[in-house]
């Protein structure tokens, strides 16, 4: 009985195991097999190298300058997107008309694709004809070149990700806030807490599991991004925008090495199991689950 | 020590709490009683600044607190839901006060320490809300609302979620706990039993409207209303309707004697040590007047079955069908 249950149980799980392992598990274990071997050709026979694509690595700057951007990258939009998420969720809970459609304008930027997203931040960004600079010249400003300036675009980048993020995380944020109930705000109340009191000793630690849930989101995504890259930077100029998985990208199809793209590929998937182990053990102690 | 003067409360466009007029000495326990949906929590919520009420003044110890914050009143509270924070622990949940108003550290201690005993949290201090049971999520609300040592008290159905075994024991407990501190509470029932059994004095609402204020035996035993009389007691007081005046009295004022007004038994229902018996005393051709009596012990009673019913003259109220005020001679005692 119990056999046959199992064996209904593993044919259940089989669809959706073979794809898993077909298109997760096996990848990856081929990528690091790949990252340790080399070839000269396309048609030369790859051979085990080590941990020689490593050393490369090391001594790649483009690398270390990618990674070094990837991390002002999420330095700059996490903690900012989650903040600007929860402050907007406080007021649309609060008592304003027009609730929906609000959360409506706020989500927007979620739901349109990336692409499109980042054609409409192009024309924002657009030196002297671009929203902005056109918004700048009319108060008698000379407009940066948002996208062109190494020491802008990265930046440029992060601005527009906070936009599309805070949307979205504030829809997270918001259905928390509607499961709290309106008497523990009404209890500190007469215990005499103020507005800065409740929000740090109640409203926020009892919105603790959705921001693990959101950090490591927002975290993953800053590892993640590309799309906006090939609309808005193509990495540049001179590498100043360029974040790892786009520079993966370039490595594997412009650049055609598929050894150390590889290579990359393994560092960016430690990178991410590294973040979400650390969150979870952090994390888990001290949050409150209802 | 607190008076309540003309409180009226509008929702949209309608009067949730209509002129509300009452006051509460210091040590009194008053409760305030009416059916679920008659404006009692809104009335509560007004004297703890929840709500803004539309006129009326409240006042406290003397000063205006109409329009205070509700931090500001120093008042306790006690929610239905307990409305602990799930998140503290029940230390951090009954310091939660005196830490917002920046009690000295000394002085919280000292008051934990005596508050804990006095409700018997001590070996569950540090244990969150969740790991409780409702009895003693109940003692940790009822912990933070004194701990304050706030002259007045607001209770808001604190007993309801508990199942009827508990709910005695908290009674008295609540009751015990208000009289050795000497406080002044304000506690909101939509039970009668609770009401009748914990309070000083208690103020019957309806429809967002004071129907009578007094003692638990003047709301017994002298009824203001029709509705007053129906409200206490159980089963509620029969009204029989007699010319332009209403009848009133009481099941348990009923006795079953010969000699008394004819009557027709329709059912029994047995409870222990009683037994409520319907019976319809219409006289032959009119339409069904049924009076509910309670008998002691177990009736055995068939259905059909010819009795005569008998009651005391000054068991009897009697109600002007058109206020459905009374309009008794003489209070009864
Ligand atoms: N915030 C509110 N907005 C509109 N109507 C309300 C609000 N709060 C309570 N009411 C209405 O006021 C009436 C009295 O409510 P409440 O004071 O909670 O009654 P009780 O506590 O006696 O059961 C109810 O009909 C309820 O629907
Ligand atoms: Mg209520």
């Amino acid at each position: 009985m119990i056999r046959r249950l199992n064996l209904k149980a593993w044919l259940l799980l089989l669809p959706a195991l073979t794809l898993l392992v077909a298109f997760t598990h096996w990848p990856t274990l081929k990528t690091f097999w790949r990252s340790a071997t080399w070839a000269k050709s396309d048609v030369a026979p790859s051979q085990f190298v080590g941990l020689e694509n490593y050393e490369l690595l090391i001594e790649d700057p483009v690398f270390w300058q990618v990674i070094q951007n990837n991390f002002w990258y999420a330095v700059g939009t996490v903690p900012t997107s989650i903040a600007l998420a929860i402050g907007m969720a406080l007021w649309v809970n609060g008592k304003i008309r027009h609730k929906g459609l609000l959360r409506l304008a706020y989500f927007t930027p979620t739901i349109l694709p990336m692409i499109t997203v980042a054609n409409i931040w192009l024309f924002f960004y657009s030196p002297d004809i671009g929203l902005f600079d056109q918004l700048l010249r009319a108060v008698g400003i000379d407009g940066p070149n948002w996208l062109g300036d190494p020491d802008m675009a990265l930046g440029s980048l992060m601005a527009m990700t906070i936009w599309k993020e805070a949307g979205f995380f504030m829809i997270f944020y918001l259905a928390a806030l509607q499961t709290l109930s309106p008497e523990l705000y009404d209890a500190a109340k007469v215990e005499g807490a103020g507005p800065w009191r409740t929000f740090w000793r109640i409203t926020f630690p009892l919105l603790m599991p959705t921001t693990l849930f959101v950090l490591i989101n927002a975290l993953l995504n800053a590892f993640k991004l590309v799309d906006h890259l090939f609309i808005l930077t193509k990495g540049g100029p001179n590498n100043a925008s360029n974040l790892l998985l786009y520079y993966i990208y370039e490595t594997a199809f412009s650049f055609l090495d598929s050894y150390y793209a590889a290579t990359l590929t393994v560092v960016m998937l430690v990178a991410l199991a590294l973040i979400a182990l650390a969150q979870m053990l952090f994390f888990d102690r001290k949050i409150h689950y209802r | 020590m607190l008076k309540v003067e003309g409180v009226s409360r509008i929702f949209g466009d309608k009067k949730v709490v209509d002129d509300l007029n009452f006051a509460v000495e210091d040590g009194e326990f008053v409760a305030l009683l009416g059916p679920s949906g008659c404006g009692k929590s809104t009335s509560l919520k007004m004297i703890a600044g929840l709500e803004d009420p539309n006129t009326g003044t409240i006042e406290l110890d003397g000063k205006d607190i109409t329009h205070l914050g509700p931090g500001q009143r120093k008042l306790g509270m006690v929610f239905q839901s307990y409305a602990l924070f799930p998140h503290l622990s029940v230390k951090e949940n009954i310091l939660f006060g005196l830490k917002a108003r920046k009690v000295q550290k000394d002085e919280q201690q000292k008051r934990l320490t005596s508050v804990v005993d006095l409700v018997g949290l001590g070996e569950h201090l540090e244990k969150k809300p969740g790991q409780l049971s409702g009895g003693q999520c109940q003692r940790v609300a009822l912990a933070r609302a004194i701990v304050s040592e706030a002259n007045l008290c607001l209770m808001d159905e604190p007993l309801s979620n508990l199942d009827a075994k508990l709910r005695n024991e908290m009674r008295t407990e609540i009751r015990a706990l208000q009289q050795r501190l000497g406080m002044s509470v304000i506690y909101v029932t939509h039970d009668q039993v609770e009401a009748m059994s914990m309070a000083d004095k208690i103020v019957l609402m309806n429809d967002g409207r004071i129907e009578q204020i007094g003692l638990p035996e003047d709301l017994y035993n002298r009824p203001a209303t029709v509705f007053a009389a129906q409200f206490i007691g159980s089963p509620p007081m029969n009204i029989i309707p007699a010319g332009d005046k209403l009848l009133g009295v009481r099941p348990e004022h009923i006795r079953i004697e010969d000699g008394g007004m004819p009557g027709r038994v329709i059912s029994c229902d047995y409870h222990g040590a009683d037994t409520i018996v319907l019976a319809d005393i219409s006289s032959n051709g009119d339409t069904e007047s049924l009076v509910k009596l309670r008998y002691p012990g177990h009736a055995l009673f068939t259905a059909e079955q010819n009795i005569s019913i008998h009651w005391k003259p000054e068991f009897e109220h009697q109600f002007s069908s058109s206020t459905r005020t009374s309009i008794d001679a003489q209070p009864t005692n």
